[in-house]
């Protein structure tokens, strides 16, 4: 497959941007996109050009890190796929195709397409933890939760951080991301002990990192490569409904 | 900043203000609807003109009335300051966008629907509330008493072509802006449920484009048959 890109490139955080054309020739449809990108940086470092900066690990949907505003979509045009997951079989021979870092006030470039995604590390830090201080370990049986409540904590456990909702949303909302979080703590018996301070804390360092507001387009959960749900969504707000009434932190 | 504060001033605190004063003004808008519906009665009007020297005078409607202001106040500003809010959360856009992929056009034009719906309300207030309450209507006598012929205020407006079409325009913009608007305002409260929320979405498709048609049909029924 011959392609035409336009990257984003920019020196760094201070720096201004531009999209830049780079022609790649010779790609085979069984490729990631990332091994794409790989293939255009070999060429341009054999070239003596600055490689292409990208965020990247695992590289099998896992770890969250890739990232990449493909063609007006998070994570490109599939379903359910992270960028690393994404094949260049559903690209046809010939295609242009603009690839973008996630855009979002909280998210800096730092590089070309890597951003900062530190603004979700610090609202983990808020509150997205449980509190087990010392003692035994006890026996996992031992609090019973129904299987409905554990799947669903479960299913807002596989948020990877990535950040799509974000960017794929068109106020750069967090609220997917950190509704996942919340949920996911609360459902649980051991989440429930600090749910209220939580959902706080958690919500104000949101808005702190300059995140927009949600207007339930539902973009955020269409674009999730793990599939997290809106209910996640309603969910955060009802705990923060009931923790604003209730908590005792005024 | 107080808890009270701090939780409406936070971005979701906002958005709980924006439903709750939403899903009012949806039932004003059903209580006008019914009001409006007596300009169709064959009664040369002194239904309609005595129910509106009712809601002129009558001491409940005249404090809803403020309510209904302080709700129409809540739900613009909190709006102007969340897209104000959400516009700088993104300060460089995407060069390519495909957003209708993932989301329906209402739901990302709220703003925009909710500005010509402004922009409707304030020439529907110039033209029908500012003379019916500060003076400058026509009377006419219905049993022995003098009433304000807002009746053929109403109905000389729904003579003119462009006033009908400007009305209908905003009324298709107040049925996109209600479609998204009505079930996200439930969500916004974290009512969610699997044995409701499907309900309350279907009803509120429905509520949306019953009470607009509603209110559309009634200059085009004057236009085309008075």
């Amino acid at each position: 497959m011959d392609l035409t890109l336009r990257v984003w490139r920019q020196k760094d955080r201070n720096a201004a941007g531009a999209l830049v054309t780079y022609p790649v020739k010779g790609i085979s449809p069984d490729m990631s996109f990332l091994e794409m990108l790989d293939v255009l940086n070999e060429d341009l470092l054999i070239r003596g050009e600055e490689p292409i900066a990208f965020d990247h690990d695992c590289r099998e949907g896992i770890c969250g890190m890739c990232s990449l505003f493909i063609n007006g979509r998070a994570h490109g045009p599939e379903k359910g796929t992270t960028t690393c997951q994404l094949h260049m079989r559903h690209f046809k021979d010939g295609d242009t195709i603009t690839i973008e870092p996630w855009r979002a006030a909280a998210f800096p470039v730092h590089k070309d397409l890597v951003v900062d995604r530190s603004a979700f590390d610090r609202i983990q830090q808020a509150g997205g933890y449980i509190s087990v201080n010392t003692g035994g370990v006890p026996d996992a049986n031992a609090i019973p939760i129904p299987k409905s409540v554990a799947d669903k904590a479960f299913d807002a456990a596989t948020c990877i951080q990535c950040g799509a909702c974000v960017a794929a949303c068109k106020n750069a909302s967090a609220m997917l991301f950190v509704s996942a979080k919340v949920s996911q703590l609360a459902l649980l018996p051991q989440g429930k002990t600090e749910r209220k301070t939580r959902v706080e804390n958690m919500v104000a360092q949101m808005d702190k990192e300059g995140f927009g507001a949600c207007t339930n387009t539902g973009a955020c959960a269409a674009e999730c490569p793990v599939g997290i749900s809106l209910e996640n969504i309603n969910m955060l707000r009802s705990e923060y409904i009931l923790a604003k009434a209730t908590s005792e932190n005024l | 900043m107080s808890w009270f504060t701090k939780t409406f001033s936070s971005t979701i605190g906002r958005k709980i203000v924006m439903s709750i004063t939403g899903l009012f003004l949806c039932s004003f808008l059903v209580v006008h609807l019914i009001g409006n519906l007596q300009l169709l009665a064959s009664d040369g009007g002194d239904a309609f003109n005595v129910y509106s020297a009712f809601m002129g005078t009558n001491k409940v409607i005249r404090f809803m009335e403020l309510i209904l202001v302080l709700g129409f106040v809540f739900h613009i500003y909190d709006a102007i300051v969340l897209t104000r809010r959400n516009k700088s959360a993104r300060p460089i856009d995407y060069a390519e966008q495909r957003p209708q992929e993932n989301s329906t056009w209402s739901s990302r034009n709220m703003g925009l629907l909710g500005t010509v719906i402004l922009v409707f309300l304030i020439i529907h207030l110039y033209n029908f509330f500012v003379p019916a309450r500060f003076g400058g209507l026509d009377t006419v006598s219905i049993d022995n008493e003098v009433y304000d012929n807002l009746y053929a205020e109403v109905i000389y407006a729904f003579s003119q072509w462009w006033y009908v079409l400007i009305y209908v325009l905003s009324m298709i913009a107040l049925a996109y802006h209600l479609i998204h608007g009505f079930q996200s305002a439930f969500q916004t409260l974290g009512l969610d449920h699997k044995k409701y929320t499907p309900f309350i979405q279907k009803f509120g498709y429905a509520f949306s484009i019953l009470v607009c048609l509603g209110f559309a049909a009634i200059p085009l029924y004057v236009f085309f048959f008075f």
